[in-house]
C-alpha cells in the first residue's frame, strides 16, 4: 500500500461530498484525509483526497470518480512535483518551568503561537505530514491537551494549473421528442 | 412569457424530452404534476405498485431503446422505485424517475412521506437531482434525458420538491446543455483498433465475447458482419441473447454458470477475447484466477471503468459499440484485402465438435412436465418475433437455453441485480412500447407472486401480454442449491403446503379475479394446444398455469466460485476435453 494523493475538480452542488465520499466507501476505500475549498473559478471547488492503497484499485477508484456527473477533473499529484501542507492547531500544556522549552520548538520549528493561557499555549504548525509529526513527537512530552488537524491540501510545482483546460463549457443539443432515445 | 406552475413545467418538460409513456402512481407530494398530466399528449398508466412501474419502464426502455419513464410520489413511493432504479443501474437501462419531495421548506424535518432519496439512490443512479426551485425544472429534465440516455445508459432520478411544482415560473425548453463533468467517448481510437486487428490476425483461437452493450448500442448488424468476415466464433452473454442469431452456425450459446459447454470452453480454452459490451461478470468469468487463463484480452467498453476491473485488458477501446465494431470491420478487411487472414479453422473444428456432442438438453421425466419442454414449444410457437420477459432463477436460465433468439431486444431480464418480479411488469412495459408484438412473461412462481399484482393494470389499461408461469411450486434455483449442495434439505423453499391438494393460489382463479384469461396445463400433450389457445387471446392479457414438476434442474452448471473448467453437463458428468491439445 502506498499514499496516494488526489487533486479533484468538481461543480460546487449540494451533495457532491456525500458522492464522492460514498463512492470511496462503497468502493472498499478509507479517506486518510480529504480537505475541500473554493477554487480561482466561481462554481468550482477543488478537493484533496488522500488515500492509502495499491496502483492497480487506485486507478479503478479514479475512473468510478471519473463517471460521477460533477466530477469534472482528477489529476494525481506526485509527492516530488507537488507542494503538501496541512495545518495542525494543538494545546500544549506549559508551566512556568516548560514555558521557555516549548517556545523554543515552536520557534524551532517556524510554528506560532496562537493563544496562551497560564497553564497551557495553542500552536499552530504548518507544513508536510512529516514536519507536523516530528513536531508533535517533539511536543508530545510536555503533555498534549487538545489536537486539531486539517487534511492536507497540496498543489503542483511550476507555473501551470490544472484547471487551465477542461472547464471550458461544452455544450450539446438538448434532448427533444424528435431525437430522444 | 406566461407564467405556469411547476407542475405544468415539468410536464411540459416530460413532453418536451420525448416522454410519451410514464408508468406512476399519484400521492401528495407529486399530486400538483397529475392535475396538467391529464391534459398531456403523454399517456400515463396507472399502475398498482411502484416498483411495478419501475421495471414497466425498463421493459419499455429495453424493448424499445427509447427512455422510459415512471414517477412515484415522496416517501414511500419513491423507496418503492428503489428495486428498479437499482435494476436498470446494473443492466444499464436508460429510466428516468421522477418523485415527488416534500415542499422546500419541510425538507430535513422529517416530515409526513419524506425520504432523502436523493441520497438513497445516489449508490444506485447514474444522476440524481433535488429540484427546489420551478426555474431549474426545464433544464434538469433535459439534462436527465440526456444523462440515462447517452454514453452507458444508465437510471437518472429527478426528485422535485411540491413547493417547486405549485410555484409559478416560466418555461423555456432549454436549447443545449453544458455538463462539464460528463463527455461520454463513443468515438474509439484508431490506434487500438489497428492493435485490435493486429491480436486478431495473430491469434488462433479468438472468440467475441459478446454482452449487452451491443444491443443497448444497436450493434447486431455490424456485429454480424464482424463475425461472417472473420469466421471467429461468437458466444453471447445472458444480457447479450439476441445480439447474435442463435441459428447462426457461428454461434455457441451463452457462456457462465449455466452456459453451453461450447460457450464456456470457447472462453476458457481462448488465445484471444474479444470483449464487446461485456464486463466480465462474475457469473460468467467463474472463479477469476483460473478464467481464461491463456487469453489476451481486447476490452471494448463505453465505459472506461469496466475496463481492466476484473480482467487484465491487453488492448483496451473506449467507444460505442457499434463504432468500435464498424471501425474494427473496416481494419480487418483492409487487412483481408491485402492478403491477411487469420487461421482460425483447427479452433472452429474443435468447438464445433464440443457443441455437437454437448448440446442443450433435458431428461424428460418418468411423470410430470418438464419445464423446459414448455419453454422449447413456446419458443415454436410464438417465434422470434416474440419479446420474451423472464425473472430470476430456474425459469429464467430456461428461457435463455430454449427460447430462439434471433433478434437483439427480444430478450429482457434481470441481469445484473437479479430481481425477482421483473417479469410481468417488463412484459407490460414492453407491450407498451410494442404495442402490435406478442409479449410473452416467462414467470416463475416465485417470482410471478413478487409483482402480479400489475395484472390488473394490463387488464384495465388494454395491455394484453401473456403470462407462462412456470409452476414447480417451489423456489426452483434455490431448491436446486438444496439439493446439489446442502443435502437435498429443502429449508423454505417450498411454496405450497405440504400436506393439502389445494393450490394456493390458485393462479387460474387469480387470473381470473384480475380480469384476464386463466388457463392450465399439467401434461406434454395439452402443452401445444393451450400455448395456441393463448396466443388467439389479444384482447385481455391470459395467464397459463404450467404445472411442471419440481426436481427438473438447470444444466450445465459452474458451481459457485469453482473454475469453469469444473463445469458439469449434467449432475456428476463432466464433458471429456480429449481433443484439449489445439
Amino acid at each position: 500500500m502506498s499514499k496516494h494523493t488526489l487533486s479533484v475538480l468538481v461543480e460546487d452542488r449540494p451533495g457532491v461530498l456525500t458522492r464522492i465520499a460514498g463512492l470511496f466507501s462503497r468502493r472498499g476505500f478509507n479517506i486518510e484525509s480529504l480537505a475541500v475549498g473554493p477554487t480561482e473559478h466561481d462554481g468550482i471547488s477543488r478537493m484533496t483526497i488522500v488515500v492509502n492503497v495499491e496502483e492497480s484499485p487506485l486507478e479503478q477508484v479514479t475512473k468510478q470518480l471519473n463517471k460521477l456527473v460533477e466530477v469534472i477533473k482528477i489529476v494525481e499529484l506526485d509527492q516530488a512535483a507537488s507542494v503538501h501542507r496541512e495545518l495542525v492547531l494543538v494545546k500544549v500544556a506549559a508551566t512556568a518551568e516548560t514555558r521557555g522549552q516549548v517556545l523554543d520548538t515552536v520557534q524551532l520549528f517556524r510554528a506560532k503561537v496562537v493563544d496562551v493561557a497560564p497553564d497551557a499555549v495553542t500552536i499552530q504548525v504548518t507544513g508536510n505530514a512529516g514536519k507536523i509529526a516530528d513536531f508533535l513527537r517533539v511536543v508530545e512530552p510536555f503533555g498534549i491537551r487538545e489536537l486539531v488537524q486539517s487534511g492536507m491540501v497540496a498543489i503542483g510545482r511550476g507555473s501551470r494549473s490544472i484547471s487551465e483546460r477542461n472547464l471550458r463549457p461544452v455544450s450539446v443539443p438538448a434532448p427533444t421528442a424528435a431525437t430522444a432515445g | 412569457m406566461s407564467e405556469i406552475t411547476g407542475a405544468q413545467s415539468l410536464v411540459r418538460s416530460l413532453e418536451a424530452a420525448g416522454a410519451d409513456n410514464i408508468f406512476g402512481i399519484p400521492g401528495g407530494a407529486i399530486l400538483p404534476a397529475y392535475d396538467p398530466l391529464m391534459d398531456s399528449s403523454i399517456r400515463h398508466i396507472l399502475v398498482r405498485h411502484e416498483q411495478g412501474a419501475g421495471h414497466a419502464a425498463q421493459g419499455y426502455a429495453a424493448a424499445t431503446g427509447r427512455v422510459g419513464v415512471c414517477m412515484a410520489t415522496s416517501g414511500p413511493g419513491a423507496t418503492n422505485l428503489v428495486t428498479p432504479i437499482a435494476d436498470a443501474y446494473m443492466d444499464s437501462v436508460p429510466l428516468v424517475a421522477v418523485t415527488g419531495q416534500v415542499g422546500a421548506s419541510m425538507i430535513g424535518t422529517d416530515a409526513f412521506q419524506e425520504a432523502d432519496i436523493r441520497g438513497i439512490t445516489m449508490p444506485i443512479t447514474k444522476h440524481n437531482f433535488l429540484v427546489t426551485d420551478p426555474a431549474d425544472i426545464p433544464r434538469t429534465v433535459a439534462e436527465a434525458f440526456y444523462i440515462a440516455s447517452t454514453g452507458r445508459p444508465g437510471p437518472v432520478l429527478v426528485d422535485v420538491a411540491k413547493s417547486a411544482l405549485q410555484s409559478m415560473t416560466s418555461f423555456q425548453w432549454p436549447t443545449e446543455i453544458s455538463l462539464p463533468g460528463y463527455r461520454p467517448v463513443t468515438k474509439p481510437h484508431s490506434k487500438q483498433i489497428r492493435e485490435a486487428a493486429r491480436l486478431i490476425l495473430e491469434s488462433r483461437k479468438p472468440v467475441l465475447y459478446v454482452g449487452g452493450g451491443t444491443i443497448r448500442a444497436g450493434a447486431s448488424k455490424e456485429l454480424r458482419v464482424l463475425a461472417e468476415l472473420t469466421g471467429m466464433p461468437v458466444v453471447t452473454t445472458l444480457m447479450a441473447l439476441g445480439a447474435f442469431p442463435d441459428s447462426h452456425p457461428q454461434h455457441l450459446g451463452m457462456p457462465g454458470m449455466h452456459g453451453t459447454v461450447a460457450a464456456v470452453a470457447a472462453l476458457q480454452k481462448s488465445d484471444l477475447i474479444i470483449s464487446l459490451g461485456a464486463r466480465f461478470d462474475d457469473r460468467v468469468t467463474g472463479n477469476l484466477d483460473s478464467f481464461a487463463p491463456h487469453a489476451k484480452v481486447i476490452h471494448a467498453d463505453i465505459d472506461p471503468a469496466e475496463i481492466g476491473k476484473n480482467r487484465h485488458a491487453d488492448v483496451p477501446i473506449v467507444g460505442d459499440c457499434r463504432e468500435v465494431i464498424s471501425d474494427l470491420v473496416v481494419a480487418l478487411q483492409a487487412e483481408q484485402d491485402a492478403g491477411h487472414t487469420g487461421d482460425f479453422e483447427a479452433w472452429v473444428g474443435y468447438l464445433a465438435g464440443l457443441k455437437q456432442r454437448y448440446p442443450l438438453g433435458y431428461e424428460a421425466p418418468a411423470e410430470g412436465l418438464a419445464p423446459q419442454y414448455v419453454i422449447q414449444r413456446l419458443s415454436d410457437i410464438a417465434g422470434p418475433d416474440a419479446i420474451y420477459t423472464s425473472g430470476v432463477g430456474q425459469h429464467q436460465m430456461w428461457a435463455a437455453h430454449f427460447v430462439q433468439y434471433e433478434k437483439p431486444r427480444t430478450w429482457l431480464n434481470s441481469g445484473g441485480l437479479g430481481t425477482m418480479g421483473y417479469s410481468v411488469p417488463a412484459a407490460m412495459g414492453a407491450k407498451v412500447g410494442c404495442p402490435d408484438t406478442t409479449v410473452w412473461s416467462i414467470d416463475g412462481d416465485g417470482c410471478f407472486q413478487m409483482t402480479n399484482q400489475e395484472l390488473a393494470t394490463c387488464a384495465i389499461e388494454g395491455i394484453p401480454i401473456k403470462v407462462a408461469v412456470i409452476n414447480n411450486e417451489s423456489l426452483g434455483m434455490v431448491r436446486q442449491w438444496q439439493t446439489l449442495f446442502y443435502n437435498e434439505r429443502y429449508s423454505n423453499t417450498n411454496l405450497q403446503r405440504h400436506d393439502g391438494p389445494v393450490r394456493i393460489p390458485d393462479f387460474v382463479k387469480l387470473a381470473d379475479a384480475y380480469g384476464c384469461v386463466g388457463l392450465a396445463c399439467d401434461s406434454a400433450d395439452e402443452v401445444d394446444a393451450t400455448i395456441e389457445k393463448a396466443m388467439e387471446i389479444n384482447d385481455v392479457p391470459v395467464v397459463v398455469d404450467f404445472r411442471v414438476h419440481r426436481d427438473a434442474m438447470v444444466w450445465p452448471m459452474v458451481a459457485a466460485g469453482t473454475s469453469n473448467d469444473e463445469i458439469k453437463y449434467a449432475r456428476d458428468l463432466a464433458p471429456e476435453w480429449e481433443h484439449d491439445e489445439l
